[in-house]
């Protein structure tokens, strides 16, 4: 319940965020701290200095660029469960974030600071893989953007280095025509969640995305990281959306070998939720 | 009585909530006293080891710690007394040491305290400390334990085993179910729960160097039993050296009935080092070292007839004691459960065995409804097993087997005193038909037709409240070998304004509120000129706090016995006033005056002045209206009830929804209904939350994995269903206010009625019974296995 | 002992200025160096929302915030709620329905409830039960806190309420 010692920094700027990193090499950012200050609770995490971030200017915010959603890092799924250009472009999203947590959580945790942590058991990683989302870094010596297929690369591990911040959430709009304010126009994706009964964390979650070019699905709750259905993608390309094709591809999606299980949910039960998962959430969309 | 204040029965508010609704209440970790240290503690990361070599000097040199403490430092005082041996117990019991001495029994033992000047620094200074540990085998099971070759966690306890009861007749039983037409035969375990009350456990001592006075500040739901235990038992100190206070208690549910190392520790600290200590633990630490409930093994054979009368029952129970035996552990697996398998049914021939063990795990103890949900669990839906096997509906069995009203009061044979009224099938027949019986089964089975499960659990309980006759349950050697009494002083001061001092210590149930409402009814004086007071040994009269059941039945009595003398008192004051005899008074609405004469009357007020100001009173009349009463009930009361749950099971997840659930209680008469309700919704959460989502689970290693509240599933709001109650009324003859008690029949009642729904749902794929609690997996396992082996209804 | 950080926070009204070690949780500046103990702690992995305070207009459990977080901050607890001894309509109906018993998790209840009804005046009994995930009651089964909620819905609305009456 009590965290051991640190030190405390308030960055008012990104530039001044990445000074601060630079000069604790062994700091850790606190955005919405609803990762980290649990972890800090349990002393699972023990970090000599905090470099909060949650109120840097250039971290916060939604905004549209073209046929691109950008949203600030340390945007608060609250801020973007309430948004207007949200509900209005990719109206699952606003859905799939009411699942995480409670309206606490919400109103603090932050969409940055759930893919930089990279829980296997969050819900957002699974989304923006099946969004093809991109993410803009920064570090000492410039941004870089990188493809959301390479971002989570183990468990609690991303390509956000350590002297970097992940500074934005680039989210593809090209499903949707540029103009589009009618939900029919807006982003076809839906998640289906199995919250474990007392973390509320996913045991098990599946995001899809119905899009110009194909299905894009999903998964988190069970493997090191959120990972890419690519088997139920390929069972899918080029054929009819119809619930027969779907039922008949939503089968031994993921090898519980890959898996992890836990006394109440073990490895097997969880593929098997990923098949029903998978199923539910693109019959809601065909 | 004529009618006018009326509060009883009544719907009122509870006085005690405007301060809790303002955040104004006094909850233990709000106390805060000058020069106050406060205490951590080194816990056992292994579930069984020898403690080799004890390190501190790391922790005491951390700048704010002032004192670490090993178990060898407190030798002088005796280990935790065991209050409630039950008939049983084959050697002493072992009981905690305030901190452990030589080898660990759990994970979460306490090793060492660490003393500092503040919560962050003891916390810090707790990961000084170096312990070095011989890790051992360890055994968490408590059927596994007895078994040869298992790990042995006490010298004194062979095989593990502390205790070994048994009540009824084996000849009979065994007879029984050899001549029976139909046998069924089932394991059912009932899962290892741990009680969660929203406030943890703690306590701050002080210690008056002056006097040698402690002061303890706890979290008790029943301080006068923990200033004998802790006086007379563990220091050895006259009784009057320890004050306790238990200021609001958030919850307690059992876990806080029980003397905990904690307080020994916390006082030995205190004393040791002259300044006032707090301890208080956090959740994982309440998960690891405080009591937990249930996790009974059990093999139960249940024999009847084709036409459905049943006709024997044998059990045979391994009950898990924990690391150590617990304050009262000894009673819940064998006079608070063996003495009721038999439940709202006459069965002829009934033997239960239980046998007490011990394991690698935190102590077993009461939990809300202790010991009766167990029974009530086993009974129920070994009542639904044999209706399946013999092809009859599971209300009509029931039925078949009731008490009948006038067998009344009904010895049941094993042991309990004898049931004290009762009349079954009216509250099953109020269930069923809230529900709408008939129309559901036709429901069901359209639903089945297209691949829906939907499943209907009948759970008929009877449950003993008021755990209190000290003539049984004090009795040497199968009692708890103290008596169970309860104590009510009645005041009333010369302003007429009346001050109520109880025994009990309520927590949530409302008794402020409730004995309220019964002493301005009694006295006929304004709700509002009445007060409450409790929890505090040095104000209040002797008494045995609030669990069990009986605040109201034993409690509430002992008040209303006061009031009774009160007005007898009063009556001879009075007459004296009015220059009468007495015996031609009568004291009604607030008033005393000659038969016949209301009209000149003396008000209680005038008759409090009078008792006073004492220069005009009867001769041989003590001054002031003050009585106390110290209340042995005759019996126990046995409130019971009908409740349904209809369930449906999405068999693709294996994930179960409560969809309704009805209750049927029969609490006898009802002082106020609002909290009468209150107590039966949360009652009923609790058994719910044990059919399909908690557990405490320890894996084979000791290790608890639901060690907090993100593994362990105590449910939200989300997770539960509205209740739709109604009531049947049959007032208990044991005591004169005719109530029965109603705080845990919800929990005794319901997680059968779930469980029940779950199987009745899942009966076309073969499936005749799971062990709770049915989580997704478990149920989308059992369909699996039934679908694999060809049992499947699709 | 890491350096203190100077701190400048409005509690219920009342300008607060404190140096604090960076450590100290929310929770404990509130109850500790304040001496608002109406905010409770009911656990230690975020989950029972005991400790529910309001910061700049929203519920956030206060036990998953540092004190320095706040700084610059308006935080309204259980006792700043009631105005001018009069209750706020989610604690009158947590009184009229009996949406209490031991009364440890009220105050983070009240709390929650208040947030939910600022977000949305109208919910329906899912909308609040959901919204209720991160409260934790183990007394009451919740039902008269949906009650209780809905009350001062309809009240905050100006709709006519009734008293505590039993379920039947
Ligand atoms: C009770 C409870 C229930 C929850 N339930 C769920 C749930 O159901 N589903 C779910 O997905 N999550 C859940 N969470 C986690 C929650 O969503 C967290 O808020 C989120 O995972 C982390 O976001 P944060 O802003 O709070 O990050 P923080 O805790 O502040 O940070 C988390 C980690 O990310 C790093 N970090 C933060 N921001 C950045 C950045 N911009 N660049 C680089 N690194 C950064 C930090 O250094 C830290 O290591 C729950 C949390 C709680 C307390
Ligand atoms: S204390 Fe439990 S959530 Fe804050
Ligand atoms: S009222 Fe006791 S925990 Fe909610």
């Amino acid at each position: 319940m009590y965290t051991a010692e640190f030190t405390y920094h308030r960055a008012k700027s990104l530039s001044e965020a990445l000074q601060m990193l630079q000069q604790n090499p062994e700091a850790k950012l606190l955005a919405g701290g609803h990762s980290l200050i649990p972890a800090m609770k349990l002393r699972l995490a023990t970090p000599p200095a905090l470099i909060d971030i949650s109120r840097v200017p250039e971290l916060k915010g939604i905004r549209r660029e073209g046929n691109t959603l950008v949203i600030g890092a340390a945007t608060t799924y609250y801020e973007i469960e309430t948004s207007d250009l949200i509900r209005q472009t990719i109206p699952a999203l606003p859905e799939a974030i009411e699942q995480i947590g409670d309206p606490m959580v919400r109103n603090k945790g932050t969409i940055g600071g759930s893919l930089a942590h990279a829980d296997p058991a969050a819900d957002l990683p699974a989304v923006v893989l099946a969004l093809d989302a991109r993410l803009k870094i920064q570090g000492p010596s410039g941004a870089k953007v990188v493809d959301v297929d390479s971002f989570f690369q183990g468990m609690f591990t991303t390509a956000v280095g350590q002297d970097e911040i992940l500074t934005e959430i680039h989210i593809p709009l090209s499903s949707a025509s540029p103009s589009a304010h009618a939900p029919t126009q807006a982003v076809r994706m839906a998640y289906e969640k199995f919250p474990h009964p007392a973390s509320r964390y996913a045991v098990a979650g599946v995001a899809v995305v119905i899009g110009v070019s194909g299905v894009r699905a999903a998964f988190t709750g069970a493997g090191e990281h959120a990972m890419r259905l690519s088997k139920l993608e390929q069972a899918l390309s080029g054929k009819p959306l119809d619930p027969q094709t779907v039922e008949a591809a939503c089968q031994n999606l993921v090898d519980p070998a890959q898996l992890m299980g836990d006394h109440n949910h073990s490895a097997e039960y969880r593929a098997h939720l990923i098949d029903v998962l998978a199923k539910r959430a693109l019959l809601r969309l065909v | 009585m004529a009618d006018v204040t009326k509060m009883v029965g009544k719907a009122i508010k509870r006085r005690e909530d405007p301060k809790l609704i303002q955040g104004r209440g006094t909850f233990l970790d709000d106390i805060k006293l000058p020069g106050m240290l406060h205490a951590a503690v080194v816990r056992s990361p292994y579930a069984h080891a020898r403690i080799k070599r004890i390190d501190v000097s790391r922790a005491l040199a951390y700048p704010g710690v002032v004192a670490v403490f090993t178990g060898e430092d407190m030798m002088d005082i005796n280990p935790m007394p065991a209050a409630w041996q039950a008939g049983g117990v084959k050697s002493n019991a072992v009981t905690p040491r305030a901190l452990a001495v030589g080898k660990v029994t759990h994970v979460g033992d306490g090793v060492a305290l660490v003393v500092a000047e503040d919560r962050y620094t003891a916390r810090d200074a707790v990961d000084l400390v170096e312990v070095e540990y011989e890790p051992l085998p360890a055994v968490v099971d408590a059927r596994k334990a007895t078994e040869p070759g298992a790990p042995l966690l006490h010298e004194v306890a062979p095989n593990n085993i502390c205790m070994e009861w048994e009540c009824g007749s084996k000849e009979k039983a065994d007879a029984a179910i050899a001549g029976a037409e139909v046998v069924v035969k089932e394991e059912i375990i009932n899962q290892r729960l741990i009680p969660t009350p929203m406030e943890t456990r703690g306590c701050v001592a002080r210690y008056d160097v002056a006097t040698g006075e402690f002061t303890l500040w706890m979290t008790s739901q029943a301080p006068h039993v923990h200033r004998l235990l802790l006086t007379a038992f563990v220091f050895g100190i006259p009784e009057t050296k320890l004050r306790c206070i238990a200021p609001n208690v958030g919850g307690g549910f059992g876990q806080k009935i029980f003397c905990y190392a904690d307080y020994a520790f916390t006082m030995w600290a205190a004393r040791k080092l002259g300044r006032p200590v707090k301890y208080v633990e956090d959740r994982s630490e309440n998960y690891k070292a405080s009591t937990h409930g249930r996790d009974h093994v059990t093999e139960v054979e249940i024999a009847g007839t084709r036409d459905g009368k049943v006709t024997g029952l044998r059990v045979k129970t391994w009950a898990n004691l924990g690391g150590y035996f617990s304050t009262i552990a000894g009673g819940i697996p064998t006079t608070l459960y063996g003495r009721i398998t038999t439940g709202v049914y006459k069965i002829p021939a009934a033997h239960v065995k239980v046998w007490g063990v011990y394991t690698n795990t935190a102590m077993v103890d009461a939990y809300r409804g202790a010991g009766r949900p167990e029974a009530s669990y086993l009974i129920e839906r070994m009542m639904d097993r044999f209706a399946a096997e013999i092809g009859m509906d599971p209300a009509e069995v029931r039925r078949r087997n009731f008490i009948q009203p006038q067998d009344f009061p009904y010895d049941n044979g094993l042991g309990m005193l004898p049931y004290d009224s009762g009349n079954y099938e009216p509250a099953l027949n109020k269930a069923l038909q809230m529900v709408d019986y008939e129309n559901f089964r036709k429901e069901q089975a359209e639903a089945r037709k297209q691949g829906r499960y939907l499943g209907l659990g009948i759970s008929s309980y009877v449950e003993i409240c008021g755990v209190a006759p000290s003539a049984w349950i004090g009795a040497v050697g199968q009692g708890w070998g103290a008596g169970l009494f309860e104590s009510a002083n009645v005041r009333v001061h010369l302003t007429g304004k009346v001050v109520v001092t109880t025994g009990s210590l309520p927590h949530g149930q409302g008794v402020e509120t409730t004995f309220a409402q019964i002493v301005a009814d009694e006295l006929g004086v304004p709700y509002e000129d009445v007060t409450i007071e409790w929890g505090d040994t040095l104000a209040a009269p002797f008494g045995y706090g609030t669990y069990g059941s009986r605040s109201l039945a034993v409690g509430g009595t002992a008040v209303h016995k006061s009031v009774q003398k009160i007005k007898e008192k009063a009556k001879i004051i009075a007459a004296h006033m009015l220059e009468a005899a007495p015996e031609d008074m009568v004291f009604e609405n607030g008033k005393a005056y000659v038969k016949g004469s209301p009209d000149k009357a003396k008000t209680l007020a005038e008759v409090a002045l009078q008792a006073s100001l004492a220069y005009s009173l009867p001769s041989g009349v003590e001054p002031f209206l003050d009585e106390t009463t110290y209340y042995d009930p005759p019996n126990c009361t046995f409130p019971f009830g009908t409740h349904i749950a209809i369930v449906e099971v999405d068999t693709d997840t294996g994930k179960v929804d409560l969809k309704r659930y009805v209750a049927v209680d029969d609490v006898g008469n009802i002082i106020n209904p609002l909290i009468v309700e209150g107590q039966l919704h949360g009652g009923i959460a609790q058994g719910v939350a044990q059919a399909l989502y908690e557990h405490g689970y320890y894996d084979e290693d000791g290790e608890l994995r639901s060690s907090n509240l993100l593994e362990y599933a105590v449910p939200t709001a989300a997770m539960l269903p509205r209740y739709e109650l109604g009531h049947t009324v049959t007032p208990s003859p044991v005591n004169p206010m005719g109530v029965k008690g109603a705080g845990e029949a919800g929990t005794i009642a319901s997680a059968q009625a779930v469980m029940n729904a779950v199987i009745d749902a899942l009966s076309p794929f073969g499936i005749k019974h799971l062990q709770m609690p049915a989580t997704p997996e478990k149920v989308w396992r059992a369909i699996q296995n039934s679908r694999q082996m060809g049992q499947a209804a699709d | 002992m890491a350096e203190k950080v100077r701190i400048s926070v409005n509690v219920n009204g009342v300008q607060h200025e404190h140096e604090v070690e960076p450590r100290q949780l929310l929770v404990y500046y509130l109850r500790e160096t304040l001496g608002l103990t109406g905010t409770h702690v009911g656990c230690d992995t975020s989950q029972c929302g005991a400790c529910t305070v309001n910061v700049d207009g929203k519920a956030v459990k206060s036990c998953t915030m540092f004190a320095v977080q706040a700084d610059g901050s308006r935080v309204t607890t259980i006792e700043g709620l009631a105005k001018d001894g009069n209750y706020h309509p989610v604690q009158e109906g947590f009184w009229e329905k009996h949406g209490l018993q031991c009364g440890f998790c009220t105050p983070g209840m009240i709390m929650a409830a208040v947030d939910l009804l600022n977000k949305n005046p109208n919910p329906s009994e899912g909308e609040i039960r959901h919204a209720l995930e991160g409260n934790l009651c183990r007394c009451t089964g919740y039902q008269n806190i949906v009650l209780a909620i809905q009350y001062a819905a309809a009240k905050l609305r100006g709709e006519p309420v009734t008293g505590a009456v039993a379920d039947d």
